[in-house]
């Protein structure tokens, strides 16, 4: 069982004022620190329990700079075997669909029976990549999945649904499976496990290398503007020390007839 | 007149919202751009669907067959695709689902056209279509418009417009037969599954205090349970909560858990993505406690505390037991 997993590097936002660019294009990165997209940490990990279990390999890939191979360490660490990231330079200049036409010519020419995304990056949450990457790829597929079994030739998936419906399907080998969180609990790496990947194989490849030139990677969607949510009235916010807001939710609970 | 199309989303012979609020914003568009509004309707035996839509629309278009008796991306994307290449629709709604993000990027690869996600909002500017939506967990807001097309693809969000109807229409109706393709639909459907009940349920609860990934660590989680005890109330989660397993699904608010409708919420550190706000739409009082200013919650909050949670939460419990005492 051969598994390509495609990740992202995002930027953690918790507690961060996010400040807009002078283009109004996106938000200022260079003060964010950065983690593997959750979704893809999922991903990576049905990956390896699969290869764990079935043999094989799995080959994580990521399109982006250098800074971007500090996840692909992470998945090496992991117990992915080996690691792809496509140099493209300025990566602004790219919509989902870029995106996507890269990751598939890197795939195309690699052996594979399942090729994994998460269902969404948590920074620009498109959920676009993987199942444009299975029309790309004219791979069968299946959506939003927090369980998988491997069956002959096949794989049965549990596809999430609205209101906790799961939707049980099963697919013909290969396909295309977006991860949806909650499907495993990912492993945890230690700064060691890190260090010892450095010796698996991370390769670098460009565009060129690729076959793939700009004219073919035009975006298709322009971001106009990006701005901060318009102000809303929003909570009232209680103030003071712990105990004089714990009063006051008290006497709020007790209006609201909570209390008795 | 060109048509903005709809695809209409339907489980288990019933019409899920996410159709009726398409619709709304669909007729809300035609009626400023003279334009039509045509539900796209796929499946087995949906007669009594395309009735109860009849008023919404300007036109039906329907395949009914019995190979589309289960939703399936491959299918819908074939049809839709041979549909649109026919008609040409300037805008193509889809329900930003499970369902509709399996079908709409492969639908936008199929057909060359641009497609938006998620879409909170459309605007309509000199003849184009510009997607507003949202990025870092509702953080920051995006316009997003497309290059030079025939026509685009928007995904929209569960619950951002009204399920009303708008304007007056009666729908003709358009049987179309089962195009003749010979593909074999790479996935097939088995069987749908329910979540295990549990031995509480919180869509009937008056008071839930709610948790969410703020809370750090699985053992913290008896902090909130003693507060909900406290309180007399019942304590449920978000997604990460459940992920993690520190939680049964059951518990889990929002839109791949349950829509609740207590008297009062106290989301104990949750951020407030919209897919867990999604669940507490029919709650009496929110009130968040969360140290980030800036986390989306208390833009929907009733009323905030912006603290640590562990300083907030003891100090609370004993106020509450005080309270009851006395
Ligand atoms: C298809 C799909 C369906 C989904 N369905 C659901 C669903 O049904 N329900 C759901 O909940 N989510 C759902 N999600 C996930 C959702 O997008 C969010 O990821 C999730 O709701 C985040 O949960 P959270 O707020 O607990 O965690 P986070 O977003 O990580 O927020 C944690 C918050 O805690 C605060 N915090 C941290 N430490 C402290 C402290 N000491 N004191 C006070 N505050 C603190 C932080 O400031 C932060 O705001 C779904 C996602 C997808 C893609």
């Amino acid at each position: 069982m051969d598994i390509v997993v495609c990740v992202k590097r995002v930027p953690l936002t918790e507690e961060v004022d996010l400040v807009i660019d002078a283009q109004k294009k996106g938000v200022k990165k260079d003060q964010l620190a950065f983690v593997l997209n959750d979704w893809d940490n999922y991903a990576i990990e049905e990956a390896i329990l699969l290869k764990e279990k079935h043999g094989g390999t799995v080959t994580a890939i990521t399109v982006g700079n250098e800074d971007d191979e500090e996840v692909l360490r992470r998945c090496l660490a992991m117990g992915a075997d080996r690691a792809i990231r496509v140099e493209a330079g300025d990566m602004s200049r790219f919509d989902s669909f870029g995106i996507v036409k890269i990751l598939s010519q890197v795939v195309k020419d690699l052996p594979y029976d399942l090729v994994f995304t998460g269902v969404l990056a948590d920074d620009d949450s498109y959920g676009m990549v993987g199942m444009m990457m299975a029309e790309e790829l004219n791979l069968n597929h299946s959506s939003m999945v927090t369980a998988i079994e491997l069956e002959d030739g096949k794989v049965r998936t549990t596809s999430e649904l609205e209101g906790g419906l799961g939707e049980v399907s099963v697919v013909d080998l290969p396909a295309l499976i977006t991860i949806q969180t909650g499907i495993n609990e990912p492993r945890y790496v230690s700064i060691l496990g890190i260090r010892k990947a450095a010796k698996k194989e991370l390769k670098v490849m460009d565009l060129a290398e690729l076959g793939v030139s700009d004219g073919e990677l035009a975006p298709r969607a322009i971001i106009e503007e990006v701005y901060l949510p318009p102000e809303t009235e929003g909570a009232q916010i209680l103030t003071g020390d712990p105990d004089k807001i714990a009063g006051d939710l008290v006497e709020i609970l007790t209006k609201k007839g909570v209390m008795e | 007149m060109s048509d903005i199309f709809v695809i209409v989303e339907h489980r288990l012979g019933e019409i899920r919202d996410i159709t009726f609020e398409m619709l709304w914003k669909a007729g809300e568009l035609a009626e400023n751009l003279s334009h039509s509004v045509s539900a796209v309707l796929l499946g087995h035996e949906v007669s009594s669907i395309a009735e109860d839509l009849s008023d919404r629309a300007d036109q039906i278009i329907i395949y009914d067959d019995e190979r589309l008796k289960n939703f399936s991306a491959d299918l819908y994307k074939e049809i839709i695709a041979g549909l649109i290449e026919e008609t040409k629709p300037p805008l193509i709604l889809i329900g930003s689902t499970s369902w509709g993000m399996e079908l709409a990027p492969c639908l936008s690869i199929k057909t060359g056209l641009p497609l938006a996600t998620d879409c909170i909002d459309i605007l309509s500017e000199n003849g184009r279509f510009i997607a507003q939506r949202q990025m870092y967990n509702g953080k920051i807001f995006a316009n997003v418009s497309f290059a030079e097309t025939s026509g685009c693809l928007f995904t929209i969000r569960s619950g951002v417009f009204p399920k009303d109807k708008i304007g007056d229409r009666q729908a003709q109706k358009i049987q179309k037969g089962f195009p003749l393709i010979d593909i074999k639909p790479g996935k097939t459907f088995v069987e749908f599954v329910e979540t295990a009940a549990g031995d509480v349920d919180i869509t009937q609860a008056e008071l839930l205090v709610s948790v969410g990934r703020g809370i750090g660590e699985e053992e913290n989680i008896a902090l909130i349970k003693e507060l909900a005890e406290a309180l007399n109330g019942v304590v449920s989660c978000s997604r990460p909560i459940v992920d993690k397993n520190w939680l049964p699904k059951y518990l889990q608010v929002g839109t791949s858990g349950k829509s609740v409708t207590p008297k009062v919420y106290i989301a104990i550190g949750i951020s407030g993505a919209f897919q867990h706000m999604a669940g507490t739409n029919g709650a009496g009082t929110i009130i968040a406690v969360n140290k980030d200013p800036k986390a989306p919650i208390f833009r929907t909050a009733h009323y905030g505390i912006v603290d640590d949670l562990f300083k907030i939460v003891p100090v609370l419990k004993d106020k509450v037991l005080e309270a009851k005492k006395g």
